[in-house]
This record gives C-alpha cells, sequence and structure tokens, in this order.
C-alpha cells in the first residue's frame, strides 16, 4: 500500500469515527446532553444547503470555468434530470434520464 | 421458536422492502467510488467504516477532487448531523441496555434503520419493559441493513472495473444529489437555502482546499433560518 492509500485510509476512518460518534452520542448521555432548539430547525436546511454546494459548481463550471450556455452539455443534462426528479419522484429514473441526455448531447453537440 | 429471534426475523422482514430502494445505491456508491479514484479496496472498507450513504457519497466525491482530510472530515459531519436526533430519539427505548448493545446498536442506526426501529418502539407493546426483546428487532433490520450495503457495493466495485471512462459517470454523482435534493426544497426556506448555497459555493470554487463548498453550505443554512424566521415572532402578537 502506497503512501496516498495510507493517507486516504486515515480519511475513511476518521469519517468511520465522526459518524459513529454522532450516532452514539445520545444513545450515550441520555438526559445529560440536549439538542439545542436552533439545531433542530437548522437539520433540516443541511441536505439542500450541501447538495446544492455540490451540484451547483458541477453543472456551471465544467472544466473550472463558469458556462451559462446552451453549449453546456452538464447543465442541461443536470436540469432535466432535476425535472424527471420533481415530476416523477423517482431517483433512479432520474439518474438514467440524466446520463442518458449527457451521452446524447456530448455526440450531438460540438464540442 | 423464543421471542428473541422472532423479533430478529421480523426486524429483517420489516427492513426488506426498504432495501430494493437502497441496494442499488450501494451499486451507484460502488462504481462512482472508483471512478473517483479510489482504489477497490478501500471504496468496500468505506462501506463497513462510515455505513452512511450520502457521507459516503460525498466523501468519495470530495477525495476524487483532492479535497483536503480536515475539509472531508467536517462535511461528513454536516451531512450526518442530523443522526444526533435518531440517536436522541431511540435513546429512552435502549437506556436499560448494557454498554455493548448501545455500542452495537449504535453503529447500526442509518435512516433506514432508524426508521423501521422507531416505528416498531413507538407501537402498542413497544415499550422495553413489556417486550424485552426489541433489541433483536433492532438487530435484525441493521444486520438486514448492513448486509445488503456491503454486498450491493461490492457488485457496484466488480461491475465498475469493467466500465469505461468516456462513459462520465462521475456525472452520475451529481445527477444524484440533483435527484436528492428535489424532494427537499418543500418551501421557500428551503429553496433559499439550497440557493444561496449553491451560489456561494460556485464564487468561491477556485479558493483552496475546497473550504467554498463549506462556506457555501454553511451560508445555505443561515439564510434558510433567516428566511424561516424565528418561530416566536408570530406569537407575539397583542
Amino acid at each position: 500500500m502506497n503512501a496516498t492509500s495510507v493517507a486516504l485510509g486515515m480519511i475513511i476512518v476518521g469519517m468511520g469515527v465522526v459518524t459513529y460518534a454522532i450516532r452514539l452520542s445520545l444513545i450515550l448521555l441520555l438526559g445529560r446532553l440536549k439538542v439545542p432548539p436552533l439545531v433542530q430547525r437548522a437539520l433540516r436546511f443541511v441536505p439542500p444547503a450541501v447538495l446544492s454546494a455540490l451540484i451547483f459548481p458541477e453543472l456551471l463550471l465544467p472544466g473550472g470555468t463558469l458556462m451559462l450556455s446552451l453549449g453546456n452539455v452538464r447543465l442541461l443534462s443536470g436540469v432535466l434530470a432535476g425535472l424527471v426528479a420533481w415530476q416523477s419522484k423517482n431517483v433512479l429514473l432520474a439518474i438514467a434520464v440524466g446520463m442518458v441526455a449527457l451521452w446524447v448531447l456530448q455526440a450531438v453537440l460540438p464540442s | 421458536m423464543d421471542a428473541r429471534r422472532l423479533e430478529f426475523l421480523a426486524g429483517v422482514k420489516a427492513e426488506l422492502p426498504i432495501l430494493l430502494g437502497v441496494s442499488p445505491f450501494g451499486m451507484i456508491y460502488g462504481v462512482l467510488a472508483l471512478s473517483a479514484g479510489l482504489p477497490a479496496s478501500l471504496a468496500f472498507a468505506m462501506s463497513s467504516v462510515v455505513f452512511a450513504g450520502s457521507a459516503q457519497f460525498v466523501g468519495a466525491q470530495l477525495i476524487g477532487t483532492g479535497a483536503p482530510g480536515i475539509v472531508i472530515l467536517v462535511t461528513t459531519f454536516v451531512v450526518n448531523l442530523r443522526h444526533v436526533l435518531y440517536s436522541a430519539s431511540v435513546a429512552p427505548y435502549l437506556k436499560h441496555l448494557n454498554a455493548r448493545w448501545k455500542c452495537i446498536l449504535a453503529y447500526l442506526l442509518t435512516d433506514e434503520v432508524y426508521a423501521v426501529a422507531i416505528t416498531r418502539f413507538t407501537q402498542p407493546g413497544g415499550s422495553p419493559s413489556t417486550s424485552p426483546s426489541l433489541r433483536w428487532y433492532f438487530l435484525g433490520a441493521g444486520l438486514a441493513q448492513w448486509s445488503a450495503w456491503q454486498a450491493s457495493t461490492a457488485v457496484g466495485i466488480v461491475l465498475g472495473a469493467q466500465i469505461p471512462p468516456g462513459w462520465a459517470l462521475d456525472f452520475a454523482i451529481a445527477l444524484t444529489f440533483i435527484a436528492l435534493v428535489i424532494p427537499t426544497l418543500t418551501d421557500r426556506p428551503t429553496v433559499a437555502a439550497a440557493l444561496s448555497a449553491g451560489i456561494v459555493a460556485v464564487l468561491t470554487a477556485g479558493w483552496p482546499y475546497k473550504l467554498g463548498l463549506v462556506l457555501g453550505a454553511v451560508v445555505g443554512i443561515v439564510v434558510g433560518l433567516l428566511v424561516e424566521g424565528k418561530p416566536k415572532a408570530g406569537v407575539r402578537r397583542p
């Protein structure tokens, strides 16, 4: 195993420790620790905020530069997948449509 | 059959329909972890060490883009913070158990296992004093999901090794996130959180160590809270 694999292994172990500590926390500390109301309110914003912070750069900055045009095949495919997810509520269908759209657009549009 | 075994099998059975939805994600995770550059052994290890679907997707994506460890750990913390609520919610039903049981069940406390276990706990006869075997129900549901997650990850890793890079499968990570974010956009505050987080992440994409991602997420959460407003404000009318 090379140095990079060791570093990646340590990151994964760290992710495991963080995740496990959160899950075990109040099972062990029941009655001694309460979740603050602000944290409880904030939790429902975590998925939309984190996911959007990951999605937007992937769609708008392909190759690292801002691209707000119809030539941006990732943006078009991503928006289409979003519409499919919204209408069908089917995650796997949305992924499939988005991937097929990317392949078709890449083949059709000159890059 | 004694009560413990019956509860264990009932837990497995309750989890089964959920596994139909979970297993494709285990496979997708396996495929994507490889295309993000993780060695097969580590991609597989992550499924048992972390055992948290969304955190694994985000972690694999960040590892693929070369984000530093601390950013990956902070993001894992934020993504999994919701499990604090699950931990608090099941705690009263587990408080009579010894430390070994608590440690095992905590490891298995995923979104889906929580949903199945808390449903059983809150049913009539779900209190630990009337049915001391309930820990076995939790264990059955948890081990069922654990096994399915490891197996589907392994299948995904084997499949992923056969897929040529020209298929641009890394894009499926973004598509997965898109499909998952849409159902969370239920009202103005959540839409505001998503838009502000995304815009900040784009504006700060050039920042080192993927700090823009963390800042975007934090700004999104704060904007969501601000747009929602204080719940007390409406009550305090004369």
